[in-house]
């Protein structure tokens, strides 16, 4: 445990040259986007959204959509980086740190990253008052959950290119559709049959509906638990897929 | 005319600092003429002046006969440059860097490609030609730089640097290409701060320190003008080189002491040696060698060449 | 005199335009197959965003009232929006991300400098390689939003010149800004202004909605502009603010690239 933490601190310790520039992508962002679209579009939807009003519904989304962001901006380029351009991991790998050490301590900071800015997003959703119940705190487990979920195994796949150009292939081909397709801004009821089974096989709408039910403090019944242990099994296959990939790259 | 460059008092200043502080250069067609100096010498920004990219603050300079102010393209159309870091495209392959780049000249396509296909093999990458250039070894980019620089079949080539940061075969195979392109009657101008790239490449060089030109000459007459004939390195068991500078005081012609040795500049060096040993003074290591650019450079700024 | 003079300006500029060439060619060159890729999934995201919000979300916006008493289906509105915002997208990318990445981290402009070509035609042949690449989407989504019937042939027609002239005005706008980034971290502010101006360029609500100072603001800024004319096209309401919209982009454009090829004379030939 020791060793991922001394890796986690070398990350903080980096962070503290770009945590600036950081706010803006991962807290103003998504506040623009509950600001613009929440309260503007908000504004449209007259009949509110399964008996809740617009923006209400659509915030705990935005939280969620966040954690995923954020999830994926730090597997990305960060790992890439950590492998191609500045080298750090076998950098980390020359000291006494096993492969479990360099990716536990990354995605530790990885999981930092992700909590810090969906605290602030929360602080700043209940002064906009769009927070239904003091459930709105179990976001956090959830949040961390769902970047768990999508951190290890797009960790994972960063560890197996060698370029930046599949890192936008990522982005393009599964991280934006899914974004747009999770029930984030609509209900997936709406799509047609075959895009919802795609939404309910991806992890992000779990973690939009457990958000959901937290923030608008509904019972969400026995299946809240078994997307829960959906989740947790897309970290843990993602961690022994990152484990294994960068055993690949590290230990030759 | 016959000087490819022309330059009288050319000044080259940034803010806050002159990097070229008043310089004479004529360079003649067919000649390979060199600027020698350390690290900062202001050799990098005269190249840059007289590749038609940085215009000069003050002074004359003529390249081919026209003015880089007006006839920038112009001249830039006959020149071929190899700058100092290899700038080759990434995202095409070697071939590719080489037709794409002759493009920039308008040089037809079809053109372009059978001289692509001359220059690889004129620089020994025929087989690379389809590669990637990132894969290529240090010694093979800066051979396609060069043959870049050929694309467009240039009057006047200028190399910064030519071969720093390669190793010792590879510098020596792209000395040998250029000593082809010498021989082959093509102008070379180039900046280095070995001296034994200097020594085997240039027809007449000049030393540049400081932003100025402090020596100008072919590399034998400059070490006959500054230098005697042979110099003997002495190494004593010391930390203190200098103690033993008074002891050796009329030996030679003068003696120079650097931080690791002291450095005698005689006529006959084994003569000198004996001497050393009639002194009764036991160096750890004693060598006896020929003057070089190094010793004329020492002589002349009192500094080292690589630091 | 003249006539000596008239001829020699007209080689020159013969001479420019076939070293901008060569400068958008060398972009050619260096697609590889990967590289369809990337530009496939540029193509993709405005149609994401048109099925995502303008249909997914339509559905619970319902229909949009214009200001003149008409009222048309959400997608309808938001579809020109998104061509809008693709056009600006795709030409700032290619000036601001990919140009200074070519200038600073693989050096390609110090190599093409030292020949003929000029810093300004870099930069003009950079941005006709953008243009050539935005035009394409931009023509593909209009086929898929006259398929969706979200309007029609003809107007998709007249909407293509005009999205070209987007893509012109935020190409030129990238250039300039590329001249003035410092290093990456800018690129996050560069991302934030333009979402910003993305989410409140009366792209997904009327900007009458907004209250009148923000309005105002968004009414001066450029991704409003050509939104206001791809929309005023696309539905049929042209007017002589639409005028205003044309002059306005037309006048980005050329001050973007005046000032562009300035500075990058003053930070490549230094």
């Amino acid at each position: 445990m020791t060793p991922s933490l001394q890796v986690m601190e070398y990350h903080l310790v980096n962070y503290r040259r770009t945590w600036r520039a950081s706010v803006l992508s991962s807290l103003v962002l998504p506040l623009l986007t509950m600001l613009g679209f929440g309260v503007g579009v908000g504004a449209y939807v007259t009949g509110g959204v399964e008996g809740v009003d617009y923006l209400p519904w659509m915030v705990p989304g935005l939280i969620a959509s966040t954690a995923v962001q954020g999830a994926i901006g730090e597997s990305t380029w960060p790992v890439l980086s950590s492998f191609e351009w500045v080298k750090t991991y076998f950098a980390q790998s020359a000291a006494p740190l096993r492969v479990a050490d360099i990716l536990g301590g990354h995605l530790a900071f990885m999981l930092f990253r992700v909590l810090t800015s969906v605290m602030a997003f929360l602080l700043v959703a209940a002064l906009f008052g769009a927070l239904r119940s003091p459930w709105a705190l179990a976001v956090l487990p959830i949040a961390l959950l769902l970047a768990l979920a999508v951190a290890a195994p797009v960790a994972a796949y960063t560890a197996s290119v060698s370029t930046d150009m599949y890192l936008a292939i990522l982005i393009r081909f599964a991280v934006l559709p899914m974004s747009l397709f999770s029930g984030v801004f609509f209900p997936i009821e709406s799509l047609p049959e075959v895009l919802r089974w795609v939404a309910f096989v991806l992890p992000l709408w779990h973690g939009v509906d457990l958000c959901r039910a937290a923030t608008l403090g509904i019972d969400p019944g026995p299946g809240a638990v078994w997307q829960a242990l959906y989740l947790v099994a897309w970290g843990v296959a993602g961690w022994f897929l990152a484990h294994w990939r960068y055993r690949g790259r590290l230990v030759i | 005319m016959n000087s490819l460059i022309h330059a009288r008092g050319l000044i080259k200043r940034f803010e806050g600092f002159t990097a070229v502080d008043g310089i004479d250069v004529d360079v003649r067609a067919g000649e390979a003429f060199g600027f020698l100096g350390p690290n900062g010498a202001g050799k990098s920004s005269t190249m840059r002046m007289i590749g038609c990219v940085s215009p000069p603050t003050d002074g004359v300079l003529r390249i081919l006969g026209m003015d880089p102010r007006r006839d920038g393209p112009r001249i830039r159309a006959r020149l071929g440059v190899c700058p100092q870091l290899d700038n080759l495209d990434p995202e095409l392959t070697v071939r590719e860097n080489l037709t794409t780049y002759a493009r920039f000249f308008g040089i037809p396509r079809r053109v372009a490609r059978a001289r692509a296909d001359e220059l690889l093999d004129f620089v020994q990458l025929s087989e690379r030609a389809d590669s990637r250039v990132e894969p290529l070894s240090g010694g093979m980019k800066r051979r396609l730089t060069i043959a870049r620089a050929l694309v467009n079949e240039p009057d006047l080539v200028l190399l910064d640097e030519p071969t720093t940061g390669l190793d010792p075969q590879a510098r020596h195979l792209v000395w040998e290409r250029l000593f082809r392109l010498k021989q082959q009657g093509v102008t070379l101008v180039l900046t280095t701060h070995y001296m034994d790239e200097a020594e085997q490449l240039c027809d007449r060089l000049v030393v540049m320190d400081g932003g100025r030109i402090v020596a100008e000459g072919s590399p034998r007459a400059l070490i006959e003008t500054h230098s005697t004939r042979e110099v003997v390195e002495l190494r004593f068991p010391t930390d203190d080189q200098s103690g033993y500078a008074d002891k050796l005081a009329g030996i030679g012609d003068r003696a120079e002491v650097l931080p690791d040795r002291i450095l005698l500049y005689v006529g006959d060096g084994d003569d000198a040696l004996a001497e050393v040993h009639r002194r009764s003074l036991s160096p750890a290591s004693a060598l006896v060698r020929r003057s070089s650019l190094e010793d004329v450079f020492l002589h002349l700024t009192g500094r080292t060449l690589v630091d | 005199m003249l006539t000596l003079v008239l001829p020699r300006r007209l080689v020159g500029l013969e001479g420019a335009a076939r070293r901008s060439a060569s400068v958008a060619q060398r972009n050619v060159d260096a697609l590889k197959t990967a590289y369809w890729l990337v530009m496939l999934g540029g193509l993709l995201e405005p149609v994401l965003y048109l099925f995502s919000i303008g249909v997914g979300v339509g559905g619970l916006v319902g229909e949009i009232a214009l200001p003149g008493g008409r009222t048309i289906g959400y997608a309808e509105f938001v579809a020109p929006a998104m061509l809008a915002s693709s056009a600006m997208s795709g030409a700032l990318s290619e000036t601001t991300f990919n140009f200074f990445g070519k200038m600073k981290f693989m050096r390609l402009y110090e190599g093409m400098l030292a020949t003929p070509v000029r810093p300004i035609e870099i930069a003009l042949g950079e941005l006709s390689w953008a243009m050539l690449r935005g035009s394409v989407y931009s023509a593909a989504f209009l086929v898929i939003m006259v398929l969706l019937d979200l309007t029609t042939p003809a107007r998709a027609l007249l909407a293509f010149p005009a999205a070209v002239l987007v893509g012109f005005a935020f190409g030129a706008l990238g250039m300039t800004i590329s001249t003035l980034i410092r290093g990456w971290q800018d690129f996050d502010m560069i991302g934030a202004g333009q979402f910003a101006l993305f989410l409140f360029s009366g792209t997904f609500v009327p900007a009458t909605t907004y209250p009148p100072v923000l309005r105002w603001l968004v009414e001066v800024t450029p991704l409003y502009r050509a939104v206001d004319l791809i929309r005023g096209i696309s539905i049929g309401t042209l007017g002589p603010v639409q005028v205003v919209d044309v002059l306005y982009l037309l006048a980005m454009t050329g001050a973007g690239l005046l000032i562009a090829g300035r500075r990058m004379e003053r930070l490549l030939c230094r």
